[in-house]
């Protein structure tokens, strides 16, 4: 599984910059990012080449942030691909909370981070597998 | 002007033969105060230890002051001084997070009270033909049955309705012809700015007068409202610990509010030095209640600051006059008519893990209603990554406030440190009502 750093922020200006600032300081590098909006508040998620690192800097700044296990999930850039990685799911009766997902140009490949609730323990990792799919591990994150 | 009085003889009662009645009823208060725990200690320690040593007025000054938290402390008999048999009602102070506070009354008790009710609302110049709709909350808050019972006695037709719900408020006064109402000043301008999405203008209305009450308001909001409306506005006061409403009420002329002193006793004093200030200077509002035997209260710090009027009112009544609320001598707010201190958001917002050390209270007004944010900073520690933590902590922190303050607030979360952090007495409130 891959690390997600999850942060609380307010929403007003300079929120996301001061999240920034704090990486950048320890040249952190993000590869992916998404908020989540809830009126006054958001959650920010990152993924970063450093997440327990990204992690401890940041609360030691004094933001309140965790670090959340989500799937990454390699899926070839071709139409329907989506609809097979959920239908998987949805046969096992997985909960997707959180999703999001890009293609990079260059690799004609896309990942999506997905936030689940599995409370039956399945086996995701060959789950995915069977549908023809990948999990990148956290090694083969960080190499990106 | 048409002048009524509901007991003439004792409303006009000369101050020679005033003092005398309340120092014959303070003797008499002595005595059950002896009787109750908390006041056998206290005024043994003072010196007395029978009414007999109460010899003149004067003798009042020996007896220290009660406060609030001097019930806290009483609290659940300790101030009681008949046996529970012989009490009938109780009223007890809207959820105070620790130890609540309660007031005991015998049927006497409530008797005396209703009396000077029915001199409040005849003196305004309403009688048995008024119908009388009264908006302030019944249960626990005395607001409510305290001008209910006074309005039946003095045989005004009653709509019970309580506070809330405009619309049924607006039917209500226009299908029985309400012709006085019992109500915060922000509930009479929020219904004025709500008539005109029901279609119904003031000048559809039976209106006549309306006593005003449990909010500080200004003379020129009174003006305000009585030209909205075309009644006549009357102020009131009172206080759960002097029984209720109906400790002083203006009468026709509008000048300030008689205290009924055969009553209670009214002192102001400086609130710094404790001391007996001359009349006419503000200060504190001290009060002792000579009508409730059940639980007695002597010199009661209600934390207001007034005044009282030295000249006598062209209506012929002898009690003395004081002044509408100018202030507080404590950081108390009043949020819709209730009564809430800071300190008792703090209590919740303390008992709850996932909230962290900082927080303000927000006072704001929209359409005559004041609104309450609670702005709370989130602890790191505790947080999840989850939206459905923080949308359950809100929830959380807004029904243990409304189960203590009967206040619905708005629950603002924000990050560590984001809120100004106070050192020593802390400034956590912004009020940014404009003044009523």
């Amino acid at each position: 599984m891959a690390k997600q750093v999850t942060i609380f922020l307010e929403n007003r200006p300079g929120r996301m910059k001061s999240i920034s600032d704090i990486l950048l300081e320890k040249n952190l590098n993000i590869w992916a990012f998404t908020i989540q909006d809830r009126g006054d508040f958001g959650l920010m998620k990152i993924i970063v080449d450093k997440p327990d690192q990204a992690q401890i800097v940041l609360a030691e700044r004094g933001v309140a942030c965790v670090l959340k296990d989500v799937l990454a999930v390699i899926v070839p850039d071709r139409p329907g691909n989506l609809e097979k990685l959920t239908t998987a799911l949805l046969q096992k009766n997985v909960n997707i909370k959180d999703a999001y997902g890009f293609v990079c140009p260059t690799g004609k490949q896309g990942i999506c981070y997905l936030e689940v609730e599995n409370p039956a323990g399945i086996d995701l990792e060959t789950v995915i597998a069977e549908h023809g799919f990948s999990i990148l591990n956290d090694k083969e994150l960080y190499d990106l | 002007m048409d002048i009524r009085f509901w007991n003439q003889e004792i409303e006009t009662l000369a101050q020679k033969d005033l003092r005398q009645l309340q120092l014959t009823r303070l003797r008499e208060l002595v005595g059950y105060a002896m009787k109750t725990p908390f006041y056998h200690k206290r005024l043994k320690k003072a010196g007395i230890s029978s009414p007999e040593d109460i010899q003149d007025l004067e003798d009042l000054q020996k007896i220290p002051f009660t406060v609030k938290d001097d019930l806290r402390q009483a609290f659940p008999k300790g101030l009681l001084a008949v046996d529970m048999e012989q009490v009938v009602r109780i009223h007890s102070s809207s959820g105070t997070t620790g130890i609540p506070t309660v007031i005991y009354y015998t049927a006497k008790d409530l008797d005396r009270w209703t009396d000077l009710l029915a001199r409040g609302i005849v003196a305004t110049g309403a009688g048995p033909a008024d119908v009388f709709q009264n908006m302030m909350s019944y249960g626990l808050f005395t607001g409510g049955l305290g001008l209910h019972y006074g309005a039946e006695r003095v045989g005004l037709t009653v709509i019970p309705v309580g506070g809330g719900n405009t619309q049924r408020q607006l039917q209500l006064m226009r299908d029985f012809k309400t012709s006085v109402l019992h109500i915060t000043p922000s509930y009479l301008l929020h219904i004025h700015q709500r008539m005109p999405e029901f279609r119904i203008s003031p000048a559809d209305l039976n209106l006549k007068k309306a006593w005003m009450g449990a909010e500080p308001h200004s003379e020129n909001t009174r003006l305000k409202l009585q030209e909205l409306y075309g009644i006549d506005i009357y102020n009131s006061y009172g206080l759960s610990e002097m029984n209720g409403p109906g400790v002083a009420f203006e009468c026709a002329y509008k000048k300030d509010l008689h205290v009924w002193e055969d009553g209670y006793i009214i002192e102001i004093i400086d609130p710094a030095t404790g001391k007996v200030l001359p009349e006419g200077q503000e200060g504190e509002v001290i009060f002792t209640n000579l009508i409730r035997h059940a639980m007695p209260l002597l010199r009661y710090r209600t934390r207001d600051l007034a005044f009282l009027h030295p000249e006598p009112c062209p209506c012929g009544r002898t009690g003395r006059r004081m002044s509408r609320i100018t202030g507080r001598t404590d950081d108390m707010m009043i949020i819709n008519g209730v009564n809430v201190f800071p300190s008792q958001i703090e209590e919740i917002l303390m008992s709850i893990p996932e909230v962290g050390n900082n927080y303000q209270i927000h006072l704001t007004r929209k359409e005559g209603l004041d609104r309450l944010a609670v702005k709370v900073e989130i602890y790191s520690k505790l947080f999840t990554g989850d939206l459905s933590q923080l949308d359950a902590l809100k929830a959380k922190i807004n029904d243990k406030l409304r189960a203590s303050i009967t206040i619905n607030s708005r629950i603002e979360l924000h990050e560590p440190g984001a809120l100004p952090a106070f050192e020593g007495k802390a400034k956590r409130v912004v009020d940014e009502r404009d003044k009523l």
